[in-house]
């Protein structure tokens, strides 16, 4: 009976062994354990057994009952576990292929260009001032020093609607509303940027629709000086901290005295190039102390209080800063092209 | 306005300043110096040569064959091309081994089996333009005065070795429109000398005055007007340096006459006029306005037809020139002409433009009286005019001129503090320092305390007011020099107004919606202008276009929107999503400004998601744009006051478009492009909104506040009611939201069924509705009473039925 027992141990321990499936070691583990199984057949013969031999025999049949469950268990995990390996090895994905696209647009590079800018003189404590795209010939021309009949009405052939109103040709008629609104009090920290319009044919360095931020800075004590620190913080902030400025003189009827700031080139590094024709130096804005018949005319009284102002074009910036070539461009939406500035900087 | 290195030379020493840093210091003082040309760049080894003999080419028509003697030994043989070409002429000979524009290199070569051993040349061929050629050989070769001495450098003699400054003139800054203003700037700068030119002459016994009466009847047009006669002319060709300054310049040589005139233009900035005094009929000059309807013809030969508003001219009957723009072909002076009355006259700016802009006449002296010239310099050209003529025309000068004067010049004195110098700058300027400013642009002042008076001189116009002298003070003491400051004083908040900061949210978000900003022109065509309007007004049109493309404010963005998705489908980009913010231009009548709102627009076309790969492909549809929408108004905090209504639109599909209504009024519509216009366009179906941004924007909004997250547990009814087809989910939502308050927490549609197993005209749609109480948990029964008042309402009010 014992040997029986121990026979019955291997032979199944065995075929656990041997057993390839979860099934297979189910009809093992029904096959040896179960209530029709070997063993219990064997225990049924106890009963011929004597008192002594009994519990000796009863131990030891459930020390291999006890065996053989451990291997199948053993057995049993070590399949599931390749159950699991196999079942994942067959889930593997190329995951080198593309993923779902998520739709995503972005802003207009002049859009980016302007809210670049915004922010910068926001942080400097301007707010945005904003006006119409269509003005009267006063707050275009008259009120910034431009009587009718100016020779520098030539500079900026307009778009008239009537005799008295135009598209606007520089958002500086917006500064002009803005200390006229202010009645001659108080300090006035201003960036204007919008839409302009001058008669000029569509080409690749002309537009004419085309973008313009104006800065105005009233109060009693605005300097020169003032206005080469602000535009510096500026163009350093816009092109880089290596780059120097200068200030050029100039002339614009609603400022003087007028300057132009010019950036030190980065593509020769100042030593001059195709870009900057040679000089060093690229035009970046105009800019000036504001002319005290703009002051006067908006209600300022000249004596006390001076400003400066400046102006720059949006595209201009765009294509020096991206190196685009063709101004339109900006207004064709072609895809290729918006789609290039979706990174944000 | 162009200015020669070499000529400027005769008037300001330029020792140790190249063209290059004259340039760079130029520009830095206040004129920019748009480029400096070097003439002579790329070419060399050209002289002059004697042609000593010229035969025909033996085996070609059109070709000569010349020895040319180069100075060096024998004579070379030149196979020569030029018609004009002839034994005796002194030419420039490009030489075996010299280059000309372009890298042409000179070699030595057989034409038509004959030796050539150099070229002789056009001026265009030593890179001159063909426009500033003079007539005589603009066709052919250029021939030397006769004395000019073989063997030398041909480009020295025809001043070539020489540099050009462009300087680009601001309005403001006429006065260096001349070589002398430049010189007086350039000497300022360089803290040099200014030289004049010669005048002193020795004046024949006779008068002018006796040759010929002005009289002005303009005055005002015309203050001063001074005739100087000149006898015994010559007519010929001005001497080689006159002519090469010219053409630096930009201007073509004539004659002595007319190119004196131009010479004196350039170097004085007045313009002269040489009149053929035999010519005028008459022993008067009558300045007046021209007859309305008047006919002059100009030396150009085109008959032109004058108004009052034109200045001209007169032998006191007929017009002779019209005045500072061009002359008459009656009075021109020709070959033959022996004695020339030569006007310099001060112009109004005004008159000239009129006439200029009004005759298509832009010339170098009608932009001179435009901008102003020098009253004090008017004399003084005639002068040096007739001295030039005196010497280079063989003419005699007759004493005194024929005038008419009533020009008044007063010279503009200026008064400034350096407390105010210094304060405007941010210098720290001494007196002493501003008076050796002034000294250097040769303008007088006197000191008193703090400030000091300048008085400018005439030909700097420009100077007027304080602010003018502190401009001279900052330019002449350098930009570079002024420190940097920020500004102090009273610090101001720099923030967004509501309305940009909620602008920007809706660009952010439909960026990150998946649309691309574009940004497009106001003026468009007549055809589009109105097209989608969402409120229709009068077209808002340009005085004088450039275009009809661009003739007209647009009313609405759309139609340009849709350019941009059928500029992107022809360069295969069928799939694309845009949008728009911008003003439309709505007209307020003639004499007021136009209202201006600002619109947001946006157009999807073709699929709007596709997963290559796996094969997906959703195209865009009304939903997607309509989730779009809805997106951004929750993240205005409008969805609940938002509504879309059915409506028929011009251009819009008829069943496939809804008006959009913020608080019960109009704002928009968003929907398909009605067929025929997609396919007017070769677009897929298309979708688009347009709706005022202002409106949007503009709705006030509470504050945000926190709402209390619920602890009870909701109760969920699904229910599919059986509709007629025309009824909208809409009007199903609103009956359940409004009966089941307040315990109806949300209703969502979430199936919709038309399909052949509902009985015609019918279709089913399943709302599922969610019943809450904050504060407790609801039984079941409460829920049903509600649930049962719901589906009452829905009969009554709709015929829907749960479906069976
Ligand atoms: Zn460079």
């Amino acid at each position: 009976m014992q040997e029986r027992l121990r026979e019955l141990q291997q032979e199944a321990i065995q075929k656990v062994e041997q057993s390839a499936s979860l099934k297979e070691l189910n009809d093992i583990r029904v096959a040896y354990l179960g209530k029709k199984g070997p063993i219990t057949e064997v225990l049924r013969g106890m009963g011929k057994l004597s008192a002594e031999e009994r519990p000796v025999m009863g131990a030891l049949a459930n020390e291999v009952r006890e065996a053989i469950a451990a291997k199948i268990e053993a057995k049993q995990n070590e399949l599931e576990e390749a159950a699991v390996l196999e079942k994942l090895a067959s889930e593997s994905i190329d995951v080198t292929l593309p993923g779902r696209p998520t739709k995503v647009g972005n802003q207009h590079p002049l859009t980016k260009i302007i809210e670049e800018i915004e922010d910068l003189f926001i942080g400097m404590g301007y707010e945005i001032a904003e006006g119409p795209e269509v003005e009267q010939d006063y707050y275009n021309f008259e009120a910034l020093n431009l009587p009718k009949g100016h020779p520098a009405r030539d500079m900026q052939d307009s778009f008239y609607i009537t005799e008295e109103i135009l598209l606007r040709t520089h958002t500086s008629p917006v500064q002009a509303r803005t200390m006229e609104k202010h009645q001659g009090k108080g300090p006035i920290k201003i960036i204007c940027p919008g839409k302009v319009y001058r008669r000029d044919n569509d080409d690749a360095t002309h537009s004419h629709q085309f973008m313009q931020i104006e800065g105005l800075v009233v109060g009693e004590n605005i300097r020169m000086s003032d206005l080469k620190g602000t535009l510096e913080v500026f163009a350093k902030k816009m092109f880089g901290q290596d780059r120097e400025i200068r200030l050029r003189p100039s002339f614009f009827p609603f400022t003087e005295p007028s300057v132009e700031m010019d950036i030190s080139c980065k593509m020769c590094g100042g030593h001059g190039c195709n870009v900057c024709k040679h000089t060093g130096w690229i035009e970046i804005l105009g800019a000036g102390i504001v002319h005290p018949n703009v002051l006067e005319m908006a209600g300022y009284d000249s004596k006390k209080y001076t400003g400066f102002a400046f102006g720059m074009g949006p595209e201009r910036i765009a294509m020096l800063k991206y190196g685009v070539d063709d101004i339109r461009h900006f207004y064709t939406n072609d895809v290729r092209f918006l789609k290039q500035f979706a990174v944000e900087e | 306005m162009f200015v020669s290195y070499k000529w400027l030379q005769e008037y300001v020493d330029l020792t140790g300043v190249s063209a290059a840093e004259l340039a760079e210091k130029i520009t830095k003082s206040g004129i920019e110096v748009e480029g400096v040309e070097v003439l002579n760049e790329g070419i060399k080894g050209v002289v002059v040569g004697h042609v000593v003999v010229r035969e025909q080419h033996p085996n070609a028509d059109k070709l000569s064959r010349c020895q040319v003697d180069i100075g060096e030994g024998e004579p070379v043989q030149i196979i020569c091309g030029a018609p004009n070409v002839a034994q005796g002429q002194k030419v420039a000979v490009a030489k075996v081994g010299a280059v000309l524009p372009g890298n042409f290199k000179i070699k030595k070569a057989k034409l038509r089996g004959e030796e050539s051993n150099g070229m002789i040349c056009s001026l265009q061929e030593l890179g001159m333009e063909g426009k500033i050629v003079p007539k005589e050989y603009a066709e052919g070769i250029f021939v030397f005065p006769a004395d000019a001495e073989v063997g030398t450098d041909a480009l020295e003699l025809l001043n070539r070795d020489d540099e050009v400054l462009e300087l680009g003139l601001t309005p403001n800054r006429a006065d260096c429109l001349s070589m002398l203003g430049v010189a007086y700037e350039v000497a300022a700068i360089l803290g040099r000398e200014v030289k004049l030119p010669d005048t002193a002459l020795e004046p024949i016994s006779e008068k002018a005055a006796d040759y010929v009466e002005i009289n002005v009847d303009a005055k005002e047009d015309s203050p001063l007007y001074v005739a100087k006669m000149i006898k015994n002319v010559k007519i010929g060709p001005s001497p080689l340096w006159m002519q090469t300054r010219l053409m630096s310049a930009g201007i073509r040589p004539h004659n002595n006459v007319v190119d004196i005139t131009n010479y004196i233009l350039l170097e004085y900035g007045q313009p002269l006029h040489a009149f053929d005094y035999d010519r005028l009929g008459s022993k008067e000059i009558l300045v007046r306005r021209a007859n309305d309807g008047e006919k002059f013809v100009t030396l150009d030969d085109v008959e032109r037809t004058l108004s009052s508003d034109h200045l001209v001219i007169t032998n006191g009957t007929e017009p002779v020139a019209l005045a500072g723009v061009m002359g008459g072909a009656n009075s021109e002076v020709t070959s033959d002409t022996t004695t020339v009355l030569l006007e310099a006259a001060y112009f109004n700016g005004a008159i000239v433009r009129k006439a200029s802009k009004d005759h298509g006449l832009r010339s170098e002296a009608s932009a001179r009286f435009e901008k102003g010239v020098d009253p004090n310099r008017v004399r003084a050209a005639g002068e040096r005019a007739a001295y030039l003529m005196a010497k280079y025309a063989g003419g005699e000068v007759l004493e005194g001129e024929a005038v008419a004067d009533t020009l008044t010049v007063e010279p503009a004195v200026v008064s400034v503090t350096l407390e105010k110098i210094n304060r405007v700058l941010g210098t720290d300027l001494t007196m002493k320092d501003v008076e050796e400013i002034f000294a250097r642009l040769q303008f007088e002042t006197s000191v008193e305390d703090d400030t000091i008076t300048v008085t400018a001189p005439t030909r700097r116009g420009d100077i007027k007011i304080e602010e003018d002298l502190i401009e001279e003070v900052a330019r002449l003491y350098g930009y570079d020099n002024i420190p940097k400051t920020l500004p102090i004083g009273s610090s101001t908040p720099g923030k967004l107004s509501e309305y940009q900061k909620k602008r920007r949210v809706v660009r952010a978000y439909l960026e990150g919606a998946g649309l691309y900003q574009a940004v497009t022109y106001s003026l468009t065509s007549e055809e589009k202008a109105a097209q989608f309007a969402l409120e229709k007004r009068d077209t808002i049109h340009l005085a004088m276009p450039m275009s009809e493309d661009r003739s007209i404010l647009r009313l609405s963005i759309l139609p340009q929107l849709l350019e941009v998705l059928k500029y992107n489908n022809a360069r295969q980009n069928d799939s694309l999503a845009v949008y728009e913010t911008g003003n439309i231009f709505l007209a307020n009548g003639k004499d007021a400004l136009p209202e201006e709102r600002e619109h947001l627009a946006a157009a999807i076309t073709g699929l709007w998601h596709s997963h290559s790969w796996q094969g997906e492909k959703k195209p865009v549809d009304f939903f997607v744009l309509k989730g779009i929408l809805e997106g951004m108004f929750a993240k205005l905090g409008l969805t609940e006051r938002v509504t879309y209504v059915q409506a028929q639109v011009d251009g819009m599909h008829p069943g496939r478009t809804a008006e959009i209504l913020l608080d019960g009024e109009k704002i928009g519509f968003a929907g398909q492009l009605h067929p025929s216009v997609q396919k007017g366009l070769d677009l897929k179906d298309t979708y688009v909104f347009e709706l005022s941004l202002k409106a949007v924007l503009g709705a006030e909004t509470e504050a945000l506040k926190y709402q209390a997250i619920p602890r009870y547990p909701s109760i969920t009814r699904d229910i599919a009611l059986v509709v007629n087809r025309e009824t909208v989910s809409g009007t199903l939502w609103e009956i359940i939201t409004n009966t089941g308050a307040p315990l109806l927490k949300e209703a969502t549609v979430f199936d919709l069924y038309e399909g052949d197993k509902m009985e015609a005209g019918k279709k089913s749609l399943a709302f599922s509705l969610k019943y809450m109480d904050p504060e407790r948990t609801l039984t079941d029964e409460e829920v049903t009473k509600v649930h049962n008042r719901v589906l009452a309402a829905l009969e009554e009010q709709a015929g829907a039925v749960l479906r069976g």
